[in-house]
């Protein structure tokens, strides 16, 4: 009974929460550098026009 | 503490939770990662027609990532026989700060997504190199000819080869001599550069059972190889001018260091006992490093200047 109630799981030391804790920063920062990369390739990717908005075809009106 | 608890806390330490950021850098091999990565921008740089520097940045970043997954996977692989080796027991696996199956993880999550960005942002031929490389290198090197021939670094070379015909499918999305000469000349450079290293190595390679040349045929024999490979490497390394694909400047700077090259490998063949025997392989080592980065820095000048 008490064994269960003092029960808290996997207790991390201080050295390897410290570690946890690089590796989710390096994570972020990773995750962060490829949704940047990502967008600027697809601005690549489309090209110079893409932000253009495109002309309707020029409709030749018969008299 | 009760019972279950301290039972928890002993399984938190073994669990490799100490794994640094720098450990998961160090499954990558950087100083290999930093040759594929140079290999491959005079591929880029030499390759006709033009990419977008975004887009060659993302294709360098593609095959640097891809063959730092190879290195993870043939960390996780060799795990055992780097824990024999003194030049390897300090990487993160043997030493027991990541576990085996996360660098596996690891090398195959990086793997898959190298081979898909390069495959989808920059071309599929330029991507599907890169996944044959990884392949090459982690399942037909590590996992087969490692352990099993003298020829290991002979056909594996081939691994390390690629990089620069990778980079000039990431441009052309096609493969032409060019790339291929690059490709030969590295092929061909690798067996004296390894077999130099391991005349140096060969107790630890004994140790840790790896069929290393000098351990199987003798140093004797191991110089003997070291000098033909050598005599084919020089010309080859001029080749690339004699087709008139440089100038004059890589041909005169090619002639002049396969000639040292020549002159490195004799010595080695030539001092076979004591000191000056490991000198003299010390030596090659050192040198052919220097001879394979100087003649690609001059590639990539001319590509540059072109």
């Amino acid at each position: 009974m008490t064994a269960m109630a003092e029960d808290k799981g996997v207790v991390l030391t201080d050295e390897q929460k410290k570690s946890r804790k690089r590796r989710s920063l390096a994570i972020a920062l990773v995750l962060t550098f490829l949704v940047i990369l990502f967008y600027v390739v697809t601005i690549v990717k489309l090209g110079p026009g893409a932000a253009k908005r495109v002309e309707a075809p020029a409709i030749s009106v018969i008299a | 503490m009760s019972l279950v608890s301290e039972e928890r806390t002993a399984r938190a330490d073994h669990l490799s939770g100490f794994a640094g950021v720098e450990d998961y850098w160090a499954l990558l091999k950087p100083r290999v990662m930093s040759l594929v990565v140079f290999t491959a921008l005079v591929g880029i740089v030499r390759a006709p027609g033009d990419i977008h520097p975004v887009i060659g940045f993302v294709a360098l970043l593609c095959i640097a990532i891809g063959a730092g997954a190879a290195g993870a996977l043939n960390m996780w692989w060799d795990a055992d026989i780097d824990a024999r080796m003194d030049r390897t027991r300090a990487r993160p696996i043997p030493a027991g700060r990541v576990e085996p199956g996360e660098a596996m993880v690891f090398g195959l999550i990086l793997s898959g997504a190298s081979v898909l960005m390069l495959g989808l942002l920059v071309g599929v031929l330029a991507g599907a190199l890169l996944a044959f490389t990884i392949f090459f290198y982690a399942v037909i090197y590590s996992m087969w000819l490692k352990r099993a021939t003298p020829q290991n670094i002979v056909i594996g070379g081939a691994a390390g080869a690629l990089p620069p015909v990778i980079g000039w499918a990431a441009v052309t999305g096609a493969v032409s001599l060019e790339p291929l000469l690059l490709f030969a000349l590295i092929f061909i450079w690798t067996p004296p550069h390894f077999w130099a290293l391991a005349l140096l190595k060969k107790r630890d390679y004994e140790r840790a059972g790896i069929p290393m040349l000098p351990n199987v045929a003798g140093d004797d024999e191991t110089r003997k190889q070291i000098l033909l490979y050598s005599i084919a490497l020089a010309p080859l390394g001029v080749a690339p001018f004699a087709l008139g694909m440089t100038g004059w400047l890589y041909g005169a700077i090619s002639i002049v260091l396969g000639a040292l090259f020549l002159i490195f490998a004799w010595q080695v063949y030539r001092k076979r006992e004591g000191e000056a025997a490991e000198r003299t392989a010390k030596h090659l080592f050192a040198y052919s490093v220097l001879y394979l980065f100087l003649l690609f820095a001059v590639l990539l000048g001319e590509g540059m200047v072109r």
